[in-house]
């Protein structure tokens, strides 16, 4: 399957799939577009593809949603958001050619735009899944609100696949923005982190706030009238191609790397002063900390109010540990939705 | 043996309470407890086993440790503003209600987070940081009195959530109790946390999976202006199609309100708005923004709306007019209230652009039962809130008011809508829960539910019907023919 270009309707086969695992108690390694295999502990399981299963299933641009399967790639959703004048507003990253929609929703996966524009799971507004008992199942819908029974379509986002095999997903999206540029300022990583969070408590239409080397960027975005005013605020140069500053950021493809190492990601609380002595860059206005590191990051994220992910080099931890009581909490709901544990067991952690 | 039948298990539960609690702080007199019979939906009325009013943490959780042990189930409740029952007593539980755990711990405003416990006001949040350039963006209408604890239970939305989002779009963090009594945090002040999103998971749950005992809000910096427009029309479908127009044009105003004539008359005379009493309908819709980008968009959505055939638009002359403006709105359900001897208040959602064939579908259903209803909406995320106006006294009314609301709810999942936007399903929409799920998905709610709560002592009955309610209601969508997990218990 894979790269099919041929739009299909594969939920009777990959339930069918689902429920014969189940009977037989076979373990199930879920597969999209295989862009993001190594964000998450090897899993030992009969792969169940999905990349077959693809296709936009409705997108109402004035309706500013869009439904599709789970399969389908990113890159042909961001096309068609585009021919619209719209977009995702997380951006996600693709990280490979061939990501698909239901990979980056098990992922939560969203860049430099989250701390303004929200995460991921922000516009998940329902999915249809396979659980782990082979069961198709719908959650949340295709409205912008909806409180009618618990949010499972958002517990989604971040499970990694270990909850329900995403079939297909519902996102709020919303209009590009009329007008964007790039500043490039020359400031410490200090100074820089100190002017994105007060910039962030002003009016500004910040979109995107980093700091790599000795230079920080920061995008705005929105109205023509808003982005020059905001222009003439925040002053520094702006920069030719943000668009691909941006993306390199998103990709992991900038410079700052391609140094050798272990890549870890630190979410940390935007205020977290910047630690010395660290090779590292920010994004997300501070509140996202790429650090290059051999010694391994839990405790000092832990003990900063964030948490770490090995992004690079770490096959046997990948996400920071959850404490005793809430890890149980967390095995006592894979049980309720994966009750055999067959649906990427130990992806996310060894017990679930 | 339920413990209201029980004596010795309500004489247990109040002499632990007095054992935790200042006298003050433990009701179970008659008369002490008629304040908590209901909440805002006063259709339905009971009495608790006991209140009690903790004033710490450490309080709710030694109260939950000993409902746990005596086998006591709990109801949590803020300001019980909420529309849905979800505060509903249970004759055999404990009230516990969170309203003394009314302090605002922090404000940080270079992290931009407020940090509150459960029974800080809604408003209180955004006085607090207004002096920091800083607000908290869910606005309920009921702001002034509804608390964080309530918001957050049932996912609360506002005028505002078009452009900033519900309750789950702005709460970063939350303490929550289990029903042990445990402590356990979900989310972070950083923007994201490991794991399973729990924090989307408790975020409208209705108190049925933990109780809130802080939580940390997203601040957002104060708009550099607000212009509100008025537009009215002399057609219902003509301000629905109006509302498409404005966000096909690639605009997201801050909020996109509608209210129909019933409603317009009936806020009018009560806060003298100003608001064209003759319109069919009227939109108000509110930009913010630089400057200059809200002179742009305001001459934008102008002209959208005259070509939408508005027959007046009007732009707020200054912030007293627009705060006129939006308090005709948020005062709407007491106008209502003034006009009619009771109103029932329904909350489906659906796409936005079925508005109009919805709203007459409303339209002829409160014709075919001779009951007026009142419109007044989040257009702009297609969130209904149909006012059924009746009065209680005239028998039968109530119950045909009731399978009203029903036909509405059943219009609204037809339209590929839900049945509740932002008020929850507390015990009033059991029943059309029912018409929206099948029975798998509803029993995995329950399996969530006893993955948080094995004992079922959180708000029990509440949100989730059981699977033989709807097999009784026979709106089921039971699949080949059979109930699926059968061997589940029917709670
Ligand atoms: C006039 C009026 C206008 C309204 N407008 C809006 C509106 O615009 N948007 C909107 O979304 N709602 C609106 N509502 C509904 C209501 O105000 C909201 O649902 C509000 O969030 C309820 O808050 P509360 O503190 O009153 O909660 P309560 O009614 O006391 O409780 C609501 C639910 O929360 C649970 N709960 C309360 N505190 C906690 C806690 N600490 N931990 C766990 N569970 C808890 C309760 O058990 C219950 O299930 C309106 C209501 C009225 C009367």
């Amino acid at each position: 399957m894979g790269q099919g270009a041929v739009d299909a309707d594969l939920t009777a086969q990959i339930a069918e799939r689902v429920r014969a695992a189940y009977a037989q108690g076979t373990p199930l390694a879920i597969v999209g577009g295989g862009s993001k295999l190594w964000l998450g502990r090897r899993v030992e399981g009969e792969p169940l593809e999905i990349g077959g299963h693809r296709g936009v299933v409705r997108y109402e641009p004035s309706e500013l949603i869009l439904s599709a399967r789970a399969g389908t790639p990113l890159a042909e959703i961001e096309a068609l958001l585009a021919a619209h004048g719209q977009c995702l507003p997380f951006e996600p990253p693709h990280y490979a050619a061939g990501a698909t929609l239901g990979g980056t929703v098990a992922c939560n996966l969203s860049g430099p735009a989250r701390p303004y524009r929200g995460a991921c799971r922000d516009y998940v507004l329902g999915v249809r899944i396979v659980d782990g008992q082979g069961e198709v199942l719908r959650f949340g819908g295709e409205v912008m609100k909806n409180v009618a029974g618990y949010d499972l379509a958002r517990l989604m986002a971040g499970a990694q696949g270990t909850l329900g095999v995403l079939l297909e997903i519902s996102l709020k999206v919303l209009p590009r923005p009329q007008a964007e540029l790039t500043l490039a300022l020359e400031l410490d990583a200090a100074r820089a982190l100190a002017q994105f969070n007060a910039w962030a408590a002003q009016p500004l239409p910040i979109t995107a706030a980093a700091h790599v080397g000795e230079r920080a960027y920061v995008r705005l975005a929105g109205a023509e009238a808003a982005v020059r005013a905001a222009r003439l605020k925040l002053g520094g140069e702006e920069l030719a191609d943000g668009a691909a500053f941006w993306r390199s950021l998103r990709e992991l493809t900038h410079g700052f790397f391609s140094a050798a190492g272990s890549l870890w990601r630190l979410a940390l609380p935007p205020a977290t002063p910047v630690e010395q002595g660290l090779h590292q860059c920010l994004d997300w206005g501070g509140g996202l900390r790429w650090v290059l590191s051999e010694a391994p990051l839990w405790d000092h994220a832990a003990a900063r109010g964030g948490h770490a992910t090995c992004y690079r080099g770490g096959r046997t931890a990948v996400f920071q540990p959850l404490p005793p009581a809430l890890l149980a909490l967390h095995q006592r709901l894979k049980r309720a939705l994966d009750p055999a544990r067959l649906l990427n067991p130990g992806r996310l952690y060894p017990e679930l | 043996m339920s413990a209201s039948h029980d004596p010795q298990r309500r004489e247990a539960l109040i002499r632990g309470l007095g054992e935790i609690l200042p006298p003050d702080a433990v009701l179970y007199e008659h008369e002490d407890l008629r304040p908590y019979e209901c909440d805002g939906l006063s259709a339905y009325r009971r009495l608790p086993l006991a209140v009690a009013l903790p004033s710490t943490r450490a309080q709710v959780a030694a109260i939950l440790r000993l409902c746990h042990r005596l086998a006591v189930p709990v109801v949590a409740r803020g300001a019980g503003t909420g529309l849905s029952g979800g505060a509903l007593p249970l004759t055999d539980g404990l009230l516990l209600s969170l309203a003394r755990l009314n302090r605002i711990l922090a404000i940080d405003p270079t992290a931009r987070i407020a940090r509150v416990e459960p029974g800080v006001r809604n408003l209180a949040v955004s006085e607090a940081a207004r002096p920091y350039g800083l607000y908290y963006a869910p606005d309920p209408s009921s702001q002034i009195a509804c608390t964080i604890g309530g918001n957050v239970a049932e996912n609360a939305g506002g005028v505002h959530c078009l452009k900033y989002g519900l309750t789950v779009h702005n709460v970063l963090r939350l303490t929550v109790l289990t029903v042990e009594g445990e402590e356990l945090v979900f989310g972070s002040e950083a923007l994201d946390a490991p794991g399973y999103d729990l924090l989307a998971l408790t975020i409208g749950s209705e108190g049925l999976l933990g109780v809130v005992v802080e939580a940390s809000l997203r601040l957002l910096p104060l708009p550099e202006r607000q212009q509100v427009v008025l537009a009215a029309f002399d057609e219902v479908g003509r301000a629905a199609a109006a509302v498409g127009a404005i966000i096909a044009a690639g605009i997201v105003p801050a909020g996109l309100e509608m209210m129909d004539n019933l409603a317009i008359r009936a806020a009018e005379d009560y806060v003298h708005a100003g608001y064209p009493v003759e319109a069919a309908a009227i939109l108000l819709v509110e930009l913010d923004g630089t400057n200059a980008e809200v002179s742009e968009q305001v001459m934008q959505v102008r002209e959208l709306l005259l070509a939408c055939g508005a027959t007046e638009v009007r732009t707020a002359r200054d912030e007293a007019e627009r705060e006129l403006m939006w308090k005709g709105r948020k005062a709407a359900f007491p106008a209502v209230g003034r006009i009619s001897p009771d109103y029932y208040c329904m909350d489906g959602t659906i796409p936005r652009g079925r508005l109009p064939e919805v709203l007459a579908g409303i339209a002829a259903l409160s014709r075919e039962y001779g009951l007026p209803v009142a419109n007044v909406f989040h257009a702009g995320d297609g969130n209904l809130h149909p006012l059924i106006l009746y009065d209680a006294n005239r028998p039968g009314e109530l119950e045909r008011t009731e399978e009203l609301g029903r036909k509405i709810l059943e219009l609204c999942v037809a339209a590929g809508g839900t049945v509740t936007g932002e008020h929850g399903v507390g015990v009033e929409k059991l029943d059309a829960m029912c018409v929206q799920f099948t029975a798998p998905e509803l029993a995995r709610f329950h399996a969530v539910k006893h993955a948080f709560d094995p004992a079922g002592l959180l708000n029990p009955g509440k949100a989730v019907p059981s699977l033989a309610r709807c097999a009784e209601f026979g709106a089921m969508h039971v699949h080949r023919g059979q109930l699926r997990h059968a061997e589940l218990p029917r709670f």
